[in-house]
């Protein structure tokens, strides 16, 4: 067993936690308290190739694996959520299903400009009537000629309204039930697609969390993503993989939030002497440190299991599942260890913890999760 | 245009610490990164190759095999090839055996317009190595460049002094050494990073491979020796933090100065 990162992980790590210092935890804040999308991040990490780290370099892609993204995207976290899942989102949810599930024409045409970041993506599946259970889609495509007519409404897609490109899901055979569900790319200039409502969150303020209106959209029938009936396998397919880059941000939010904790612990004074020297404190550190160490191992296990093509559905639930957990508790202990502090916005541990929710929501809740992993254990 | 860009890799001293019996740098367990001034430099040269056709750089350092690690991180960043002089032989060099070492990986390179060292590495601070190799190949040199400018087969720089700037013009082939106000350098980029790691862009050469004059490199061939070094006792005296916004700070400041008489 090995569990020493490559050197080309080595330098990602170092290369993202300089930029995402410099470039990212300077505006975090301010994202937050505004909820304005960052794009001007977005075009600096498509310039540093950072917009498709698992993809091929024939498809735009920066050439890696699985782990490096996992790192990319836990870096980021670390200072700002909000980037970690604009990152997560546009590899895993739209740029992978392309890639895993596109014809050559639909690479060349999408993958590439997505994953060089000339283009940003985002996945439509969940519906005000069709969360958990996703299989109760009540958009519908019709085949027309040339193209499919789409009805119907998406909620809390992320990227929703900054996105070019979308991948969208719909019933094309009601009669069939999940088996009737079909993907579509879609880009935001089609005919009949619109934004509605743009949510106002509690946690990952920067991040754009949309409706999408489908009016009559009209999508050409080469747009069909994989085979009519198969977008349900498609859908859940992406978000096993999706799950490691939530995994991952859920992750880098705790030990942002640990980070924060011991440098404050280490400078504030009470009778006398650092917080950081009584040692119901240190235990607490302690304890935040070693559920973070368990949660990485999950992560990247999960990561390196994809990348090397071994089952991860299991691994990604878990590791999304205890991360979620982790990064939940150790947030809040982050505000604890704060005191008073903690609870204002002079420090960004309130922000961490109002990220770290989401977490356990979004991409499966937790208990989506415990689904996954006990029908793995009890087929 | 051929461009070459020496660097060099230093332990991040942000995070270095000093053995207080032996006077020496700890270096266990401190990143390498490559050297600031050295990054300034890359990043002027690959500006050059940016906004220029048939520009080619190549980056070239000389230390142990680790050291190939900074001429990765060189290429991800956008430099074509990179050389790495790497030899029992150059073991120990002072500035004078590296810029004897370097002046002839750059004969070995052969063909260049331009030189760009970074002004001084921080594990050394001495801003010898850069004019040196000018002088080993009797070229021209600009030091403390905080603005440069390609003009028809020469270049226009500024440089800098403690109180203002000259304007140097100077032909080709020339060697700059460049401070860190030049420019901002831009990161490694990710697909860089895997490109650097396949190795093929990176050339490893001996002593003799760059036909270096084994009389002037290494601990032999070093004229400076380091007999001691050592931290300099710091002087005594209390330091206080005062606690509170700064307001509040401001404020017991003024009361404590007075306190002491100061004000």
């Amino acid at each position: 067993m090995d569990f020493k990162l490559s050197k080309e992980q080595e330098m990602i790590r170092t290369v993202m936690r300089e930029f995402a210092e410099n470039e990212v935890k300077p505006i975090a804040a301010e994202i937050d308290e505004s909820g304005r999308f960052p794009r001007e991040t977005v075009e600096k990490m498509a310039r540093y190739h950072m917009m498709g780290i698992p993809f091929p370099v024939e498809y735009g892609g920066a050439g890696g694996d699985d782990i490096a993204y996992a790192i990319a995207v836990e870096e980021l976290s670390k200072v700002c959520a909000t980037t970690g899942v604009i990152l997560s989102a546009h590899t895993s949810l739209a740029c992978w299903p392309i890639y895993e599930y596109g014809t050559e024409e639909q690479k060349q045409k999408y993958l590439i400009p997505l994953a060089k970041g000339e283009k940003l993506g985002a996945f439509g599946l969940t519906e005000p009537n069709a969360g958990t259970d996703a299989a109760g889609q009540q958009t519908v495509a019709v085949l027309d000629g040339d193209n499919y007519i789409l009805n119907g409404t998406k909620l809390f897609i992320t990227n929703g309204g900054e996105a070019d490109i979308y991948i969208i899901f719909a019933m094309t055979d009601k009669s069939k039930g999940s088996r009737g569900i079909s993907a579509f790319i879609v880009e935001k200039d089609y005919p009949g697609f619109s934004i509605g409502k743009i949510e106002d969150k509690m946690g990952i303020r920067g991040s754009s969390t949309a409706e999408l209106i489908f009016r009559d959209c009209v999508v050409p029938k080469e747009n069909l993503l994989g085979k009519e009936g198969e977008g349900f396998k498609i859908a859940m397919k992406t978000l096993d993989g999706g799950r490691i880059g939530i995994a991952a941000q859920a992750l880098g939010i705790a030990e942002g939030a640990l980070e924060e904790s011991i440098k404050y612990i280490k400078e504030r004074q009470q009778f006398g002497r650092p917080l950081s020297k009584f040692q119901g404190l240190q235990w607490m550190v302690a304890d935040m440190a070693t559920a973070i160490e368990a949660a990485k191992l999950l992560v990247y296990r999960a990561a390196y299991n994809k990348s090397n093509g071994l089952p991860y559905n299991k691994e990604a639930a878990m590791a999304k599942l205890y991360a979620a957990n982790v990064a939940m508790d150790v947030t809040t202990k982050a505000v604890q260890l704060h005191g008073g502090y903690g609870y204002t916005k002079d420090y960004p541990v309130e922000r961490m913890m109002r990220d770290a929710k989401i977490t356990e929501i979004y991409e499966g809740t937790s208990q989506v999760q415990q689904m996954v992993i006990a029908a793995n254990l009890l087929r | 245009m051929n461009i070459i860009v020496c660097i060099k890799q230093v332990p991040d001293t942000n995070e270095v610490r000093i053995d207080p019996v032996k006077g020496t740098l700890i270096r266990e367990g401190v990143p390498s990164i490559i050297n600031p001034d050295d990054k300034n430099a890359l990043e002027e040269a690959l500006r050059i190759k940016d906004k220029y056709e048939d520009v080619k750089v190549t980056v070239l350092s000389m230390g142990p095999y680790q050291a190939e690690d900074a001429l990765v991180e060189a290429i991800a960043m956008g430099a074509d090839e990179g050389i790495l002089l790497s030899d029992r032989a150059f073991a120990g060099s002072d500035t004078w055996a590296t810029s004897t070492a370097l002046a002839a990986g750059i004969r070995y390179i052969g063909d260049y317009d331009l030189i760009f060292c970074g002004r001084q590495a921080i594990d050394g601070d001495t801003a010898q190595v850069g004019p040196q190799i000018a002088e080993h190949l009797g070229i021209p040199q600009i030091t403390y460049v905080k603005e440069l400018e390609l003009l028809d087969g020469k270049v226009r720089a500024k440089r800098v002094l403690e109180d203002g700037y000259y304007v140097i013009e100077a032909e080709m082939p020339v060697l700059i050494t460049a401070i860190k106000e030049l420019n901002e350098p831009r990161y490694p980029s990710i697909k860089g990073i895997y490109e650097g790691y396949k190795g093929d862009r990176i050339k490893i050469l001996s002593a003799k491979d760059v036909e270096a004059d084994e009389d002037n490199i290494g601990l032999d061939g070093s004229p400076t020796q380091v007999n001691k070094s050592f931290t300099p006792p710091t002087k005594g005296g209390n330091l206080e933090m005062l606690e509170g916004d700064p307001k509040e700070q401001a404020r017991e400041l003024i009361v404590r100065l007075k306190e002491e008489k100061i004000i």
